[in-house]
């Protein structure tokens, strides 16, 4: 049959007009079989440019549309939109991505122009072969899952809450907080951490609308957007948590009190094995540390905290349970783990007594900490010079090459917090000053007029020069090497993606980027989703970020899963793969090569299956089927032959 | 009733495909009783005259088996395919290309080089290559051109039936004699042999796949009951037309691939190289370099019989 198509060829502006010659583009596909008319347009994404297809449309009677332009990430749904506007399906559109693909790659105008023509070419011998195909709608569960409850997890969540729709907050730990629980103050304001995160944390606690799962990991994630089935371990507790009031007797009455470090003081200082992470965690429940508990561990114990709980609550015969979930949107806010700075020795971390990490010292500043807020050397003095080093671990070839985006405002946070508490010199090591935030610069300003000596060149060596802790620099202001005597340093360790974000990433089926973090959609426009749908990133997952644009990021996810919540059903992309039953041999290659599990045996029939429902239409299984059984939707062999053909011929 | 005129015709091929028809034993009798043999050059004396004087459309059915390797066997398609009112291709030769297509992973000049210059046992200090025409005293001799590339039957003349197989089994013989002799014939351009791939009828036990590494029948004490693929040796049989009966994967042999790919499939080569490096059980990418190594001669494996009809077709020739 013969076609009638439309050829529209984008200049972008520049960005395609610069390099490709647009008009030759235009003029070579109005000559090709079946295309009916080529335009070449300023900016076809535009309304009057999307317009200018629609007529064409409605007044030619265009049966096929090719839009020549940028990425179809990019735009693919806006022209979609535009067809289906103009009475015809959406899906009988190909794009040619000849900005990304073309201009955007080449200096040379004869070349990109050439490869422009044949990529347009593809895509006019492809869409001949379109056929109409419908997007599917299924209801929307109208409950969300936010994981990590950290500061963006804890926005997110509330913000949900308040929407007045169910939310499921899982936290591996035994409270929730994060890291910013761990703070001291909070940059540029010098608020208080825990005086602003603890207000967000009890109405975690007391919205009748979230329920808040700690101890608890997700383990396993299937499903697609509006239904998700979630499979939850939670660890026991050991305590009970409806009985516990959170009174400490069992913390005190623990044998092993006094032995065990602290994660929560970061090794600071040392707790029981029953204890209650924090003052204002929450729930303000014990827990018992299973590793450590004699009971739990030997089977031998006098079992003190028992005796001491008037509630009766601690109960040693707690198994661990796995909860089913059923959740119509996801919002991933696992946070981020602090660079180990044992990996360079030349920091001298865990081998002089006084070289501390800045989340160490976040602790021993705070009034709760293990010094009552007082900076002590190791031996109780005071220290009198302080050593403040920027990027360890970040913005380094040998680590990680991602600049960790906070580390400078809190070590200057730090020089501040040095300064107002003890009449000690500071020298922070920078290599460029990022204090880009709203007030940020102003407080940089202000910490410098407080004397502290700002030093421009990366420190390289934590060492000790005659028992002497002793900085070695190169100041790059002066061009001269530098070794400076100090009594105490703290390394301002970068933030890196969690050590199991690969198993995590593979549970919920998310990409990662180069340096590690979750994969956003698109960097700038789509920071929030991820290319899964219903999945969506909140906080220093996706990268590292400060307090205010992980509560932003968090606020914004909240946003996505409600409009996922707010429509009531989702549409669904009819690309899926499909197996024909007259084909398929049953040699189960397929299976296992489906990343999202939508394939299954029948037995009976001794043929594979697919869930569309779960099928992701990745195309992977097509891919493997060797028998040919397996069609993916919109992306037959005769479509992908005939681009293939259209790219190759002259 | 008139019997039938048959006939059987041979190209580039092995002649395996005529003894398969003498194995038919007994039934033999029975072609016999209702065919005339008109043209057999393995099994009666017949020249080019013989053929070129029979009237058009004479020949009720010729089984052509071999590939097309240069003018004569294609001057000799083009004859029979006139003279013919059926034309059967005949085997995997005449379907696919066959052995004689692997030959399509070198040029007309590599395969002289090699026959005429280096293989072992020639000396061949003149460098004497075959030449199309020669003049002699006693006038000029001609030799056939040989093609650059092996054609299968059906890509130099319009084919009715297809019977693969290296060679095809008596039963496929069988059914398609039957088919003619009661004029009961299935629609043109059928292929007479299973639809679904040859897991279909295999009867090895199947299960996920994974596997570790490559192995080569004699490499291993085969499971009879447990695929093959499982166990590592590299079977065809996934995207291999069935029809067969399994008769390799039975014995414990993998599956060849001399069925060539179901109809569903462009290229059989392809999907395999696709299926099986799918299965690689490792993420690292030495080590999937190291087991894909361990695969003899991938191409010749894989595209065995199928090169010539293939959506490669050919070693990527030079471009000018």
């Amino acid at each position: 049959m013969q076609e009638k198509i439309g050829v529209y060829i984008c200049h972008c502006g520049s960005n395609i007009a610069a390099t490709v010659d647009v008009e030759r583009v235009a003029k070579e596909a109005g000559g090709w079989d079946q295309v009916a008319v080529a335009r070449d347009y300023k900016y076809m994404c535009s309304d009057p440019g999307q317009e200018l297809i629609k007529k064409d449309i409605r007044e030619l009677g265009l049966s096929r549309v090719v839009v020549a332009a940028c990425s179809p990430r990019m735009h693919e749904p806006t022209f979609r939109r535009a067809l289906e506007q103009a009475g015809i399906n959406g899906y009988l559109l190909e794009m040619a991505n000849i900005r990304e693909q073309c201009s955007w790659i080449s200096m040379d105008d004869h070349a990109s122009t050439a490869k422009a023509i044949s990529l347009t070419r593809a895509a006019v011998r492809r869409v001949v072969h379109h056929r109409p195909i419908h997007e599917r709608e299924v209801p929307v569960n109208n409950a969300t899952m936010v994981v990590g409850g950290g500061i963006s997890g804890i926005q997110a969540a509330l913000q949900i809450a308040q929407a007045g729709y169910p939310v499921y907050l899982i936290e591996r730990e035994p409270s929730i907080g994060g890291h910013m629980a761990k703070f001291d103050k909070t940059f540029p304001t010098m608020d208080c951490a825990a005086c602003i995160l603890t207000p967000k944390m009890v109405s975690v606690n007391q919205d009748p609308n979230i329920k808040l799962l700690t101890c608890s990991e997700v383990v396993h994630v299937d499903g697609y957007v509006g239904n998700f089935k979630v499979k939850v371990k939670k660890r026991p507790r050991y305590v009970e948590e409806h009985l516990c009031t959170g009174c400490g007797d069992c913390e005190s009455a623990c044998i092993l009190k006094g032995k065990i470090l602290s994660e929560f003081d970061m090794g600071l200082s040392k707790r029981s094995a029953a204890y209650i992470p924090f003052p204002q965690a929450v729930p303000l429940k014990a827990v018992i540390d299973a590793k450590n508990c004699l009971m739990l561990t030997k089977g031998k114990c006098s079992k003190a905290c028992a005796k001491a709980c008037q509630r009766e609550a601690i109960n040693f015969s707690q198994q661990e349970e796995v909860i089913d979930l059923e959740v119509g949107s996801i919002i991933l806010a696992t946070g981020y783990d602090l660079f180990d700075p044992t990996q360079g020795p030349q920091w001298g971390y865990g081998t002089y007594d006084n070289v501390l990490t800045g989340l160490q010292f976040e602790r021993m500043t705070n009034a709760s900490g293990p010094t009552q807020g007082k900076i002590l050397m190791k031996d109780g003095r005071e220290p009198r010079r302080v050593a403040i080093m920027h990027c360890i671990g970040s913005r380094d070839e040998n680590y990680h090459k991602h600049c960790s985006r906070v580390c400078c405002m809190s070590s200057v946070k730090f020089a501040h917090l040095v300064k107002e508490k003890l009449d000690a010199e500071v020298y922070e090591f920078y290599i460029d000053m990022r204090t880009f935030g709203k007030q940020y610069e102003e407080f940089y300003n202000r910490v410098q007029e407080e004397g502290v000596n700002f030093i421009r060149g990366k420190a390289a060596e934590v060492t000790e020069i005659d028992g002497q802790l002793t900085v070695r620099a190169e100041d790059t202001l002066l061009g001269a090497y530098r070794e400076i005597p100090v009594d105490m340093v703290i390394l301002n360790t970068a933030l890196v993606p969690r050590h199991d974000t690969d198993k995590v990433s593979q549970i919920f089926g998310v990409s990662r980027s180069a340096d590690g973090f979750f994969l956003e959609s698109h960097i700038k426009l789509d920071p929030v989703t991820t290319t899964t749908d219903g999945i969506h990133l909140a906080g220093c997952c996706q990268s590292p970020k400060d307090i205010p644009d992980s509560v932003a990021q968090g606020s914004a996810a909240a946003a996505q899963s409600l409009a996922v919540i707010a429509t009531g059903k989702v549409k669904i992309s009819p690309i899926t793969a499909s197996i024909d039953q007259e084909f398929c041999a049953g040699c189960k290659m397929c299976i296992g090569g489906c990343p999202f599990k939508a394939i299954t045996f029948n037995e009976d029939a001794k043929v594979s299956t697919v869930n569309q429902a779960v099928c992701k239409g990745c195309g992977t299984c097509g891919a493997i089927c060797p028998s040919g059984a397996i069609a993916i939707a919109h992306f037959s062999d005769q479509q992908i032959f005939a681009q293939i053909e259209g790219v190759c011929s002259q | 009733m008139a019997k039938l005129k048959l006939a059987v015709y041979w190209t580039a091929a092995c002649g395996g495909c005529d003894v398969a028809i003498l194995d038919m034993n007994e039934r033999i009798m029975a072609v016999g009783d209702a065919c005339d043999i008109v043209l057999w050059p393995l099994a009666a004396d017949g020249k080019y005259h013989h053929v070129e004087g029979m009237p058009d459309h004479s020949i009720d059915v010729c089984l052509f088996h071999g590939a097309i390797r240069n003018s004569e066997n294609l001057a000799m398609a083009r004859l029979l395919r006139e003279k013919s009112n059926i034309l059967v291709s005949f085997g995997s030769c005449a379907s696919l290309g066959g052995i004689p297509g692997l030959a399509n992973f070198y040029s007309r000049e590599e395969i002289f080089r090699r026959a005429y210059m280096e293989s072992e046992s020639t000396v061949n200090r003149e460098g004497v290559f075959p030449q199309q025409s020669v003049a002699v005293p006693e006038g000029e001799l001609t030799l056939p051109e040989f093609f650059d590339t092996v054609y299968t039957l059906a890509q130099v003349v319009p084919v009715d039936y297809f019977i693969p197989g290296c060679p095809p089994t008596t039963d496929q013989i069988w059914t398609a004699v039957q088919a003619v002799v009661s004029g009961n014939l299935p629609p043109r351009k059928t292929v007479i042999a299973g639809r679904k791939s040859l897991c279909d009828e295999c009867p090895r036990v199947k299960e996920e796949k994974k596997i570790q590494s490559f192995k080569r029948p004699f490499e291993v004490m085969v499971d009879p009951a447990k695929c093959l693929i499982e166990q590592g040796i590299v079977c065809c049989g996934p995207a291999t037309r069935g029809g067969c009966g399994a008769r390799c994967t039975k014995a414990n042999m993998p599956c060849r691939g001399c069925f060539g790919p179901p109809d569903q499939i462009a290229d059989q080569g392809a999907k395999l190289v696709g299926a099986l490096a799918s299965i690689i059980d490792s993420q690292d990418p030495q080590e999937l370099r190291k087991i894909s190594h361990l695969l003899a001669d991938p191409a010749g494996i894989f595209y065995r019989f199928s090169l010539a009809d293939s959506l490669l077709k050919h070693k990527r020739k030079e471009v000018c």
